[in-house]
């Protein structure tokens, strides 16, 4: 007995698209988290550096760590609602023909 | 005004899942909330159950004292959604049904990994719980002046009546809320904070006078410390372990421990605060504790930009932090030793330690980045935990089956990275905040946060503490809820296929949810005292540990087997539990030396991890792989 979904969802087409986008993102912010702690580890006092408005290393990359977080992750939305949409419309217009195609032959 | 807020709070959010019990008739319904919560609602419910008394009493708590390596545990907990939105939300929403065991069994069919994954969800939930238990304690204390096991107790029923009355449904509203107002108000928090600035006599806005901790210069003759000060008289002298020196000495005719500070060959005596229980009675700095004899909250600049009285007045954000990463600014933090006195009593000393602002705002303090390779392992091993470990938090992964879809999944994963991520920014200011304007407890920096709001005014503590009490409340039943499906819906329901009507499912989560919620409440009576970020931390190594792998494992490599799955399951908790047990933290906890602990680690995700993921590959390798 194999246990259902809660709510069922419908086959996704974007499905491995928006997997292969994750993964590189994943990738990507996990770069970034790993410098952030290879600096702290091999080079601590490069974090006292002041960098910006009188802010140190270590307080610039913590924000940009959250920060770039939600950037990547409102990137990662918009991308995968365009390629939604594109299977979409094709969906709609593949159902569009073969209702075309069988009224002609009707 | 702080009791009647306080109450008023509680009563609306048991009044609240009363009403919401309507919709938890059915197991879909207890379990998923129906499956059907909006997306919105549940990203800052996501916010809710995710920032715990961990988030904002711990991490508040930390920066309150060791500064930026408390900010560290933000840093951290927050790169972990962006596993969970990259890697897990939508596929995970797509295999499961109520709880993680039915999404990482979902391929298999196997009564190994039912086990396996319903007995971690257990563990994992109630490692999670002890933390936010004892902060539920620490809260209660203070604000309603009952003692912290009663406070415990008081969550404990209330948990349970919020759980056992609408289950997923319940819980996913008051998390909502709470989720919400807790963002506003640190928000307001956070802008009277740097409005009042920085100031070397903070005084809590005229409310309550600068303490000026005084000093005496001393000298050190053949290992004793001497001093020629009028009016000072060395009664005693003790050496902890780490070669710290306090001596016990008359002041101005009070007796009370000092610290001795050496530096540079020059003794310094430091007037420091104590508390020694003789008999039965508590005596604090000398003498018997009474209503107006408490530990002062201690925490003060004692320069600012080399100037030693000073008052900055308003500042922007940046200029805050600015000023506090200067290294001509001084702060003055608290720490905290123990020792045996000649009448053979044990006397907890909190001394004066100042550090200049360029340290304070870069990790060291707490873990030492610069210190041993076992020290840096140790650093290396908790910034692992904390990325892989959201994301494998049965009380987090069971909120995506509330979602109507997985496009629903992704998009409340994304709000509660704003939430989060906002929130957790706040927590840099609230922790530095707190540790400038003498608002923390030096026996407990868990109240941090609080305290600072009473710096504010009573209206603003009475609101926070509300909150901070509601977060406690939003926590637990959320990890109940994972705790009682683990039991009723994967380990009777599916693990043992006892037979049961959907009403007779929904009775088994609401007794499993009450006998889980009793377990917590003697848990959290157990752990008082320990910092509740810290202890989160290590619920994160055994989630990340136990079931990371196997999420991660099923949904990107084919060759994985049931038998795989479970081992790499089991292996992850036995080898987190055991690093943990065995750590210098929990020996301290037992009250033996530290030193002594055979696992020079404190976070043991760095072994456990690796551990658990090359484990269900050698395992799945050596066995066949059976689809259900």
């Amino acid at each position: 007995m194999l246990h259902e979904p809660a709510t069922s969802a419908a086959k996704d087409p974007a499905g491995p698209y928006k997997m292969r986008l994750g993964i590189w993102m994943f990738v990507f912010y996990s770069l970034f988290y790993a410098s952030f702690v290879a600096i702290n580890l091999l080079s601590p006092l490069t974090m006292a550096a002041i960098v910006f408005a009188g802010l140190n290393l270590a307080t610039v990359y913590g924000f940009a760590l959250i920060v770039v977080a939600l950037i990547e992750a409102l990137v990662y939305d918009a991308m995968c609602r365009k390629k939604e949409a594109e299977f979409a419309r094709a969906e709609k217009q593949k159902s569009g023909k073969s209702v075309k195609s069988k009224k002609g032959k009707a | 005004m702080a009791i009647f807020v306080f109450l008023a709070f509680v009563v609306f959010v048991i009044g609240l899942s009363l009403y919401l019990g309507n919709k938890a008739k059915t197991s879909s319904g207890y379990y998923a909330a129906g499956g059907q919560i909006h997306w919105g609602v549940n990203g800052i419910a996501f916010a809710g159950d995710y920032l715990s008394a961990a988030s904002f009493l711990g991490i508040c708590g930390m920066i309150a004292t060791v500064g930026y390596d408390g900010f560290l545990y933000s840093i951290g907990y927050l790169a972990g959604w962006i596993v969970a939105l990259f890697v897990v939300a939508e596929p995970l929403k797509r295999l499961g049904k109520y709880t993680f065991t039915d999404a990482v069994d979902a391929n298999y069919n196997s009564r190994g990994i039912k086990l396996a994954a319903a007995v971690s969800t257990l563990i994992v939930s109630l490692c999670y719980l002890i933390p936010q238990m004892v902060g539920a304690g620490v809260l209660v204390e203070p604000l309603l002046g009952i003692p912290h096991a009663w406070g415990v107790v008081m969550v404990g029923a209330i948990v349970i009546t919020i759980v056992a009355t609408a289950g997923m449904a319940s819980t996913t509203y008051v998390q909502f809320l709470k989720g919400a107002l807790l963002i506003v108000f640190s928000t307001v928090l956070v802008g009277a904070v740097v409005i009042r600035g920085l100031s070397t006599t903070p005084d809590q806005a005229g409310t309550v006078p600068f303490y000026e901790y005084a000093h005496v210069e001393a000298a050190k003759v053949d290992g004793q410390i001497q001093t020629a000060e009028a009016g000072v008289e060395i009664l005693e002298q003790v050496e902890v372990k780490g070669g710290l020196i306090f001596v016990r000495i008359n002041y101005q005719g009070k007796e009370n421990w000092w610290y001795a500070s050496e530096t540079d060959g020059v003794v310094t005596l430091k007037e420091s605060q104590s508390v020694v229980t003789r008999g039965t009675e508590k005596f604090i700095n000398g003498a018997p504790a009474s209503a107006e004899n408490q530990l002062r909250q201690v925490g003060n600049l004692e320069q600012i930009r080399g100037d030693k009285n000073a008052t900055t007045g308003s500042l922007s954000i940046f200029e805050y932090l600015a000023v506090l990463t200067d290294k001509e600014t001084i702060v003055r933090t608290w720490k905290t030793a123990t020792l045996t006195d000649g009448a053979g009593e044990k006397v907890t000393i909190y001394y004066p330690k100042d550090v200049t602002g360029d340290r304070i705002m870069r990790p060291g303090l707490k873990f030492k980045v610069e210190g041993t390779l076992l020290e840096r392992l140790d650093f290396l091993s908790l910034m692992l935990a904390l990325f892989l470990g959201t994301a494998a938090l049965p009380h987090i992964l069971i909120r995506y089956y509330t979602v109507p879809s997985p496009a629903s999944a992704r998009k409340s994963t994304i709000v509660a990275i704003a939430a989060i991520g906002f929130f957790y920014i706040l927590t840099l200011f609230m922790g530095l905040g707190a540790m400038v304007n003498a608002t923390i407890n030096p026996a407990d920096s868990n109240m941090a946060a609080p305290l600072l709001a009473r710096s504010f005014g009573e209206l603003l503590f009475a609101v926070i503490s509300a909150i901070a009490f509601a977060t406690v409340l939003g926590t637990v039943s959320g990890l109940i809820v994972a705790a009682s499906g683990a039991v009723a819906h994967d380990l009777m329901d599916r693990y043992l296929q006892v037979k049961m009507d959907d009403r007779q499912k929904v009775m088994a989560g609401k007794i499993s949810a009450f006998i889980i919620g009793g377990i917590a409440i003697v848990l959290g009576i157990l752990f008082k005292g320990m910092n509740v970020t810290f202890l989160v931390g290590l619920a994160f190594a055994v989630a990340a540990s136990a079931n990371l792998p196997a999420i991660i494992m099923l949904l990107f490599w084919k060759r994985t087997t049931a038998k795989g799955i479970a081992a790499s399951i089991v292996v992850g908790i036995v080898a987190s539990l055991g690093l943990i047990a065995f750590s210098p933290d929990l020996y301290s906890l037992y009250g033996l030396n530290p030193l002594d602990a055979p696992i020079p680690l404190s976070n043991p995700g760095i072994i456990s991890i690796p551990l658990s993921f090359i484990t269900l590959v050698v395992v799945s390798l050596l066995t066949p792989k059976q689809k259900a």
